[in-house]
């Protein structure tokens, strides 16, 4: 099942040149870029790994999709992202993330069902790639 | 990838059709003729070079050098018109002369010119020396000269007296880090960056000698010379006048004579000298008129006296 998490996910995978734009624009708007990577899809799942430090005083860029391509290379079976961060007073939150990288098999979710008291039904749903430990959910690395 | 039901339906053709095709314009056909001339005006590098001929007294050298590269430039623009695409040229640098020859003005200049030439995406001039670039303990280094790098992607990284970069005789600095770094950035982003090195010759050389790797991927190496007396002279009469000064007959001639003494004098920093000795003669200037206490017309605001200079140490011996 394709994750449809972050902004432009319901579009086809954006190409290295469509990513450069975008970067652009963030930098444009004064945002500071990081790039996140993680093996974890589930959608509460806030605290993914962080490649390297936020880049922040960036005018181009052709650095941060050298620090994608770098986290590509290392990770290539993992979900990458991208967040612009956006600093200023009042707002100091991300302003746009999106993911750039996906593991060529995607197992989808499993939706589970727990029944209490009075017949209620909690609903749960857990990534399949979680059965597997931490670091072989997607393939080898 | 895209399975239906997952995608939003977009306007326009459907993905993977024929017109997603990027658009590359047709190469001109082989008998076609291009207007160099045009072309030179149209990319406003004209504007530049005569900028860098009135406002840089002297350095020869370097100026036909700039000219020369902002000529391939132009004709790599109007080839690849043509489809002859030869890809990017290398356009790493090394600047070496002496304290105040202008090696930082130039850096300045050259990134505005390859920003106009189309080589450069920004032209914007990210200066940094060792402290900027080498870490201080393990894993501090690479990150920050990382960091450094992507700052200046799209435009120029100015690494000032870049011999500092590498220590003989300690192995474990983090300096060789840096440089192991910057060739790799230097070989495989050609197109992001230039990096231009500057530094004093000498020590650029015992530089070189110990990093051969880096020498080799520096494809223009410029010299500063030294000023002339005349050259001397002419820079601190363009900086007068962009402070909106002038020299007093007399002073001109005693301005001359301070230089020709400042000249033989140690640490002698060509216009950077200039620059200081206008600067002291300013505040002698003012603190004359304080003294004298009277009414002041426009020209006593502006003209030095030769007073201004005499006053000088260099006049003591």
């Amino acid at each position: 099942m394709r994750i449809t998490q972050g902004t432009f996910s319901y579009l086809p995978e954006l190409t290295d040149e469509e990513i450069t734009s975008q970067l652009g624009y963030a930098l444009g708007q004064g945002w500071a870029l990081s790039v996140e990577f993680t093996d974890d899809p589930h959608p509460r799942n806030n605290y993914w790994d962080m490649w390297g430090l936020p880049m922040f005083d960036l005018l181009d860029a052709a650095g941060v999709l050298h620090e994608i391509n770098a986290c590509r290379q290392a990770y290539p079976d993992r979900y990458i992202r991208v967040c612009a961060y956006d600093s200023r007073r009042g707002r100091q939150t991300i302003a746009l993330s999106f993911l750039v990288n996906r593991p060529a098999a995607e197992p989808g979710f499993r939706l589970g069902r727990q029944e209490g008291a009075d017949r209620r039904v909690r609903y749960a749903i857990h990534p399949y790639a979680l059965d597997r430990p931490a670091g072989t959910r997607y393939g080898q690395s | 990838m895209t399975r239906p039901g997952f995608a939003l339906p977009r306007p326009g053709p459907a993905p993977g059709g024929e017109d997603t095709e990027p658009v590359v314009p047709e190469p001109l056909a082989d008998d076609a003729t291009v207007d160099l001339t045009a072309e030179r005006a149209g990319s406003g590098v004209g504007e530049i070079l005569d900028a860098l001929e009135s406002d840089l007294v002297g350095l020869q050298p370097v100026k036909t050098r700039v000219r020369e590269i902002a000529a391939l430039l132009l004709v790599d623009r109007v080839r690849s018109r043509f489809g002859l695409s030869a890809g990017p040229p290398s356009l790493h640098m090394c600047f070496t002369g002496h304290p105040g020859t202008g090696k930082t003005t130039v850096a300045l200049r050259m990134a505005e010119l390859l920003h106009r030439l189309g080589y450069l995406r920004r032209g914007h001039v990210v200066s940094v020396t060792r402290d900027d670039l080498v870490g201080q303990y393990v894993g501090h280094t690479a990150p920050k000269t990382r960091d450094a790098i992507n700052r200046a992607m799209g435009g120029v990284l100015f690494i000032d007296e870049a011999y500092y970069l590498y220590r003989a005789g300690n192995e474990r600095d983090y300096g060789q880090e840096t440089i192991e770094i910057l060739l790799q950035y230097m070989e495989n982003h050609r197109a992001d960056l230039v990096v231009i090195m500057a530094g004093y010759a000498d020590r650029m050389e015992a530089f070189f000698a110990s990093n051969p790797g880096m020498s080799s991927r520096i494809a223009h190496h410029l010299e500063f010379p030294d000023y002339s007396l005349d050259e001397l002279v002419a820079i601190g009469e363009l900086m007068l006048r962009e402070q909106r000064y002038r020299l007093s007959a007399a002073a001109e001639a005693v301005f001359r004579d301070y230089l020709a003494r400042r000249m033989t004098q140690p640490r002698f920093a060509n216009a950077r000298s200039v620059r200081n000795a206008l600067e002291r003669a300013r505040l002698r200037h003012a603190n004359r008129l304080v003294a004298a206490d009277g009414t002041l017309a426009k020209d006593d605001l502006m003209r030095l006296e030769p007073a201004d200079f005499l006053a000088s140490r260099v006049f003591g011996s």
